[in-house]
């Protein structure tokens, strides 16, 4: 980070260069002859869909995979990254989407894990509270990662990065679990950064913060590289389209919408805390009308999962009337008497929750469908009957699977997640539940699914997407209400509020940033 | 009198512990490098069964530490081909192993039922031991000093040395250790042959210390409690230490009760009591320690890096 690290600039030569680098997995071609430029001080931004190959490539970049042909350059000199110990060397840094973390650790023991060398524990510790300071963080060392907030986490990740004044940044998709508020943050952190020189490697299918952040962007689509271009010269559309080769559809829903009457309705729904680092949900309410889409924003882990299943049954209320569907309490109702009353619900986890992903899609299809489509008679499963409605929702919702006896696990993301939405949406259920209906879901695939909830939604059901992605909500939801510490606010008009305004309510204290310091603090004093 | 009943019941209870704090302090480390290995039982056999013929041959009871060691590991090693190179179920290759173990010692043994081994000379001058209060501290086999040492070793190794914290992390979080770039089959190779060897020096504490002689599955059980005393101590070495007293403690009164004609119950209550009590302190436990299990979170489960 001092002009040392510019070695090479004044030549004009990358800071690294790929050429030709191409991954074979068995019936996939992961990457196909990708060649690109990251020049020094450059904020390079790597897009495409989920499945386009931009994980594969970082790998190898980071060592942790192997190209089958091609070659790295570094600072003009040709490298091979053998391992990440040997792009650590060269001075490659990565903050991963999925955080390789050590939940049972502490900040301190989890960032010395990632040093090569061993450095005693109180020096280690003075030089990140240097790192944290030098950048503006917030974070202390001593804290057990398994009490810390998401973006607290990411914070771990990118100090461990930073101790190794590293030479070029690879950021794979780093903002998806941020608030606004705390996405500016990092890219002022990164632009700082940048300016002394490192090097970033910025991965989002997010198209605004590419727009804002970065200088040059390399687009993959299907392994291959489809366009470099400068993203501040370019509509994020044009991108879109870029990345999914086709033109890109929106979601088409009437301009004008009215609603019915009150379909859904949560009163003063309270729920203890389960396990340590649980959160307490205290005095939900909210009203659904039919034909409603009502949104609920917020940062991850601030509530989310509990209220899904607090509303899908998997918890039970302790009052009956905490929770009501077309004037019925169903508070005390389970899961399965729910989805009778006409409730449907879809959790955020696909694998495990969602799906078995051991499971044909037809039994996937049997374990939530099997009331509403008859599919079971006498404690048997009429196995014709559950086949051709897997295979019904394949058809409609366009599932990529070979059929519906393809296991769960077989499909990619988007695809499981079309068929799980597929599965719930087909019940034709009166209200439906559905959390991070995106998530990880490719451009294509997203689309898809929003329109099936807004045709859902015209059909008169009332529906709750709780989802931690503002630009789905704000594009997807009549009303929108944010959820912080176990809390609702009050609920808003879509049209009506500003993205600042909501990011400060998930970010804590209505709008009150000192206050919410305090209170986040108090929260994690309770925990530890 | 007393007195001397105190001390050697106290003699017997330290006897008692040690080989069950040996393999368990073993089996800590490889389960906290994210493996579980279930056949303690039959390593410490197959290590009982190998120290007494080295040490029957070559009349060095050393050599018979060394060898029981190096046989356990290596009966250990076969458990880790299997499980982390070829990926199979660890629970399954575990009771194997120990199954095999049995099979194994009982072969090897059947040439040395009967045969006497030369006991350990003392590491202290004798002198120390012959008070009978000292005989307390001094006057064990050097195997049970080496018990104690290993879990201080083991304690400090997991909590202040770099080395400990991978170990630690790989059985956390196998995948990230992977990222960040560490070899985790290298390191649950390195913690199953440790596992391995201190399970087979327990079992040598049986055939050449308890009673210098061999005996087909004279281990007793004893490397079940190991694995129960690992879960019991939560995976922390200082109450491993603790628990591996406890039950010596419970096995020493069963000796005593049932020579003392104190046995106003049925000896085979008195010979249930460990286990009995190891259910008992297990269920306090997790009904006190709900959530936050304090496993190690990837025990048992096989490492699967790529996609």
């Amino acid at each position: 980070m001092t002009p040392k690290n510019n070695e090479g600039a004044a030549a004009g030569v990358a800071r690294l260069e790929l050429k030709g680098i191409t991954k074979q997995f068995p019936g996939v071609l992961a990457n196909d002859h990708v060649s690109l430029k990251v020049m020094p001080g450059e904020i390079h931004a790597l897009l495409g869909e989920n499945g386009a190959g931009k994980s594969t490539l970082v790998k190898m970049i980071y060592g942790i995979m192997q190209p089958d042909a091609g070659s790295f350059t570094w600072n003009g000199a040709p490298c091979v990254m053998s391992n990440p110990k040997a792009a650590r060397k060269l001075g490659i840094g990565m903050v991963f989407q999925h955080f390789s973390l050590f939940e049972a650790m502490t900040v301190l023991e989890n960032i010395a894990l990632g040093l090569d060398a061993a450095i005693p524990q109180r020096e280690l510790e003075a030089e990140i509270l240097r790192v944290l300071d030098s950048y503006g963080l917030k974070l202390d060392p001593q804290r057990i990662v398994s009490t810390l907030s998401v973006g607290e986490r990411q914070r771990i990740e990118i100090v461990r990065a930073l101790l190794l004044k590293p030479k070029l940044l690879i950021m794979d998709e780093p903002t998806s679990v941020l608030t606004p508020q705390e996405a500016e943050q990092l890219f002022e952190t990164l632009r700082k950064l940048a300016a002394d020189g490192c090097s970033i490697l910025y991965i989002s299918h997010k198209l605004h913060e590419i727009v804002a952040l970065c200088e040059t962007a390399t687009i993959l689509r299907g392994g291959k590289m489809v366009a470099t271009c400068d993203p501040r010269q370019m509509t994020s559309r044009a991108m879109a389209e870029l990345m999914i080769g086709a033109n890109l559809k929106e979601v088409s829903k009437a301009p004008s919408r009215s609603f019915g009457a009150a379909k859904f309705t949560v009163a003063d729904l309270s729920l203890a805390k389960l396990g340590d680092f649980g959160v307490a949900l205290r005095h939900i309410s909210f009203t659904v009308r039919a034909g409603e889409i009502f949104g609920i924003a917020g940062v991850a882990g601030n509530g989310q999962n509990e209220l899904l299943d607090a509303l899908s049954g998997e918890r039970t209320s302790t009052s009956a009337e905490t929770i009501s569907l077309q004037g019925k309490a169903i508070g005390k109702l389970h899961p399965s008497q729910r989805r009778l009353a006409g409730l449907c619900a879809v959790p955020e986890e696909r694998n495990g929750h969602a799906a078995v992903s051991e499971f044909s899609l037809t039994d996937n299809a049997v374990l939530t469908a099997r009331q509403s489509q008859n599919l079971t008679s006498n404690g048997l499963v009429n196995s014709g009957k559950a086949t051709s409605f897997a295979a019904q929702v394949i058809q409609s919702f366009a599932v990529k699977a070979r059929g519906p006896s393809s296991t769960a696990g077989s499909l990619s993301g988007g695809n499981l997640q079309k068929f799980i939405m597929g599965r719930e949406i087909l019940q034709a259920p009166g209200v439906l539940i559905v959390s991070q209906p995106t998530w990880g879901v490719d451009a294509g695939a997203a689309t898809a699914i929003r329109q099936a909830i807004v045709d859902l939604a015209a059909k008169g059901s009332a529906i709750v997407v709780i989802s931690q992605d503002l630009d789905e909500l704000l594009g997807l939801c009549d009303t929108l209400a944010v959820i912080n510490l176990g809390q609702l606010s009050k609920v808003m008009k879509v049209g009506e509020v500003s993205i600042e305004e909501i990011g400060l309510l998930m970010g804590g204290v209505h709008g009150d940033p000192a206050a919410t310091v305090h209170m986040t603090e108090a929260m994690h004093a309770h925990t530890v | 009198m007393s007195m001397d009943l105190i001390i050697s019941a106290l003699v017997t209870t330290i006897g008692i512990t040690t080989p069950i704090l040996l393999a368990a302090t073993g089996e800590l480390v490889v389960e906290k490098s994210g493996v579980l290995n279930l056949g303690v039982e039959g390593m410490m056999l197959v290590g009982a069964v190998t120290g007494f013929a080295v040490a029957f041959t070559t009349f060095n009871p050393w050599l018979g530490i060394l060898a029981a060691a190096a046989a356990g590991a290596a009966s250990a090693l076969v458990f880790g081909v299997l499980v982390l190179t070829f990926g199979a179920n660890q629970v399954a290759t575990g009771l194997a192993l120990a199954i095999f173990g049995i099979g194994l010692s009982t072969l090897i043994g059947a040439g040395f039922v009967g045969m006497i081994v030369p006991p350990f000379t003392s590491i202290f001058p004798e002198e120390l031991a012959r008070d009978p209060f000292w005989r307390l501290i001094f006057g064990h086999s050097p195997i049970v000093y080496l018990a104690l040492i290993m879990v201080m070793v083991v304690a400090w190794f997991l909590k202040s040395t770099r080395w400990g914290l991978v170990l630690r992390a790989v059985g956390e979080n196998d995948l990230s250790a992977h990222s960040i770039g560490y070899s985790v089959i290298g390191i649950r190779y390195a913690a199953i042959a440790f596992g391995g060897a201190m399970a087979g020096i327990a079992g040598s504490y049986f055939s050449l210390v308890i009673t210098p002689m061999w005996a087909e599955q004279m281990t007793a059980g004893r490397g079940w409690i190991a694995l129960a005393l690992v879960v019991f101590a939560s995976w922390k070495p200082g109450r491993l230490l603790t628990g591996a007293y406890f039950f010596g403690v419970l096995m020493t009164l069963e000796l005593y009760a049932k020579a003392s004609g104190f046995s106003f119950l049925p000896s085979q209550f008195w010979a249930s009591m460990p286990y009995l009590m190891a259910v008992l302190v297990l269920a306090l436990i997790s009904a006190r320690e709900r959530t936050g299990s304090e496993a190690p979170a990837c025990l048992g489960k096989p490492f699967m890096p790529g996609e």
